[in-house]
């Protein structure tokens, strides 16, 4: 028997979830950002335990903390002098390590901190499935509105400003969009996994997709069509729903490994 | 006749290291300036100066109040996972396709609308980003070694085109060279640049002056009429001149 009370906002949260991640994910995959994504989602542990400590809204304290270290990291990335993805190992594990530390001292976080690694689909009420989508959707309005330019930037930066193109202002709209889609998703699959959200469904259209906007729609789908077999089988054999989902979308990945790549 | 884009004494070090020293260039509409000059000279740099995506140390550049640039770069960082074509490329300008396709007509690579953008050849992206390029009216088309990576008769029917470009749009062209020979013969005006502007003018004046010969490395009699400093720094007027 399925208890459709119990599991619709479940399934909703998870479903608005993958259809913001799929566009987003591409330009995460096609501007080489995964790490980027994982340091993002990692530092929501601190926002997390900063919510905890002092009574605020979680989902709100995980993008500020996540946006304030997205904007931190592309300022280093300019001054550092060290290579980008040397950089982003170093900031994704402190803040990690920060993020452990931090919600084990906050009294309140420590009994969440499983679900906010792991997440926890099937606690998921009703009016946080609503967040959700009311968030899921701006975003989408977002991208869409911005999805040119930012198209534009993803092929060359520099032919992008010759062209008049406020590189600067896209990007960090961009970076706006990306922590707030992991402040939700958080919620589905849990700091650890976000990326594999962001990313699995992108690289499983990518053999489907002849075009960039058909590849961010088949993302959108895949991450559904995830979203909905991990469900069953966290249901049906009594699984964490988080991990079932990522394990579905990585079976989704190798099934598309057998078409042909167009 | 006013300049599309002026650059006064501009000096430029990046990471400690002098890449340009007091150069003062104009751009003017109709004219085809090619900057020529050793690996390492400073010409890529100079180009983004130009373009305002360097700022310099020193020095200021001035563009013509809403100047339409078409950009050729080098190369471009498209990720193999962007399923684009050059069709949805030239299409990222804002144009509609029969304009895109006309674009790329013009340039002679119609053949590539639909093949994708990352399996290009070099010569075939160099084609398709000049007719990204052409589809802003531009004013001033700056390109950034073209010729490299093509065969003779490429590099000859290239320059061909950026004459014939030149007269249709009325723009300005910069074009930056490695080639020595075959540029000057399409050129109104030749920058040879070694951090700085060691010696310019038409092609035949440039071929005569003993700087460009120094620049690179051919048989002439030397008449050096500055110092180079280990710093970068060049004291003019003294020298052997």
């Amino acid at each position: 028997m399925v208890d459709w009370a119990f599991l619709a906002p479940a399934l909703a949260a998870g479903l608005g979830v993958a259809l913001v991640a799929g566009p987003l994910g591409t330009f995460v995959v096609w501007r080489r950002m995964a790490y980027f994504g994982d340091t993002l989602a990692h530092s929501a542990l601190l926002g997390i335990a900063a919510a905890s400590a002092f009574s605020l809204a979680p989902g709100l304290a995980v993008a500020s903390v996540c946006l304030a270290i997205a904007v931190g990291l592309l300022v280093l990335q300019q001054r550092a002098g060290l290579a980008a993805d040397t950089l982003l190992g170093i900031l994704s594990h402190s803040a990690l390590a920060l993020g452990l530390i931090a919600v084990w001292l906050v009294p309140g976080a420590r009994l969440h901190l499983e679900g906010v690694l792991f997440g926890d689909l099937l606690a998921v009420g009703a009016r946080e499935a609503v967040t959700v989508w009311l968030v899921g959707l701006a975003v989408l309005a977002l991208l869409a509105y911005l999805w040119r330019p930012l198209l534009s930037l993803t092929v060359d930066q520099d032919l992008a400003r010759v062209e008049g193109i406020p590189v600067g202002p896209v990007k960090t709209v961009y970076l706006l969009t990306l922590a707030l889609v992991i402040a939700i998703a958080m919620r589905v699959v849990g700091v650890l996994l976000i990326t594999a959200l962001l990313v699995i469904p992108a690289a499983t259209a990518r053999r489907l997709a002849r075009s960039p906007e058909a590849m961010a729609v088949q993302a959108s789908l895949v991450g559904m069509a995830a979203v909905a077999l991990g469900l069953a089988l966290a249901w049906t054999v009594d699984l964490p729903a988080g991990p079932a989902v990522v394990v579905a979308a990585a079976a989704l990945f190798l099934l598309s490994l057998a078409l042909p790549q167009k | 006749m006013t300049a599309l884009v002026e650059a006064q004494g501009i000096h430029l070090r990046l990471g400690g290291r002098v890449v340009l020293e007091d150069v003062s260039l104009r751009l003017e509409a109709g004219r085809i300036v090619t900057l020529i000059g050793p690996n390492g000279a400073g010409k890529t740099s100079l180009v983004r100066v130009l373009l305002g995506l360097l700022k310099p140390t020193a020095g200021r550049v001035v563009r013509k109040p809403g100047l339409r640039v078409g950009y050729v770069p080098q190369r471009l960082a498209v990720d193999a996972t962007l399923p684009l074509t050059a069709l949805g490329f030239l299409r990222l300008a804002g144009a509609d396709p029969a304009r895109c396709r006309r674009s790329l007509a013009r340039v002679g690579v119609d053949g590539l609308a639909d093949r994708p953008l990352a399996a290009l050849s070099g010569g075939e992206l160099q084609r398709a980003l000049l007719a990204r390029a052409l589809l802003r009216r531009p004013e001033l088309l700056v390109l950034d070694e073209p010729d490299q990576g093509l065969d003779l008769p490429g590099r000859r029917a290239l320059h061909q085109l950026l004459a014939e470009l030149r007269d249709e749009l009325g723009c300005a062209v910069l074009l930056v060279s490695h080639d020595l020979h075959l540029v000057m013969a399409a050129t109104d005006l030749v920058l040879c640049l070694n951090r700085h502007l060691c010696c310019s003018g038409t092609p035949d004046a440039v071929r005569a002056d003993p700087a460009y010969g120094a620049l690179f490395g051919l048989p002439y009699t030397h008449r050096h009429d500055h110092v180079h400093r280990l710093s970068g720094a060049v004291d003019r007027g003294s020298g052997d001149g």
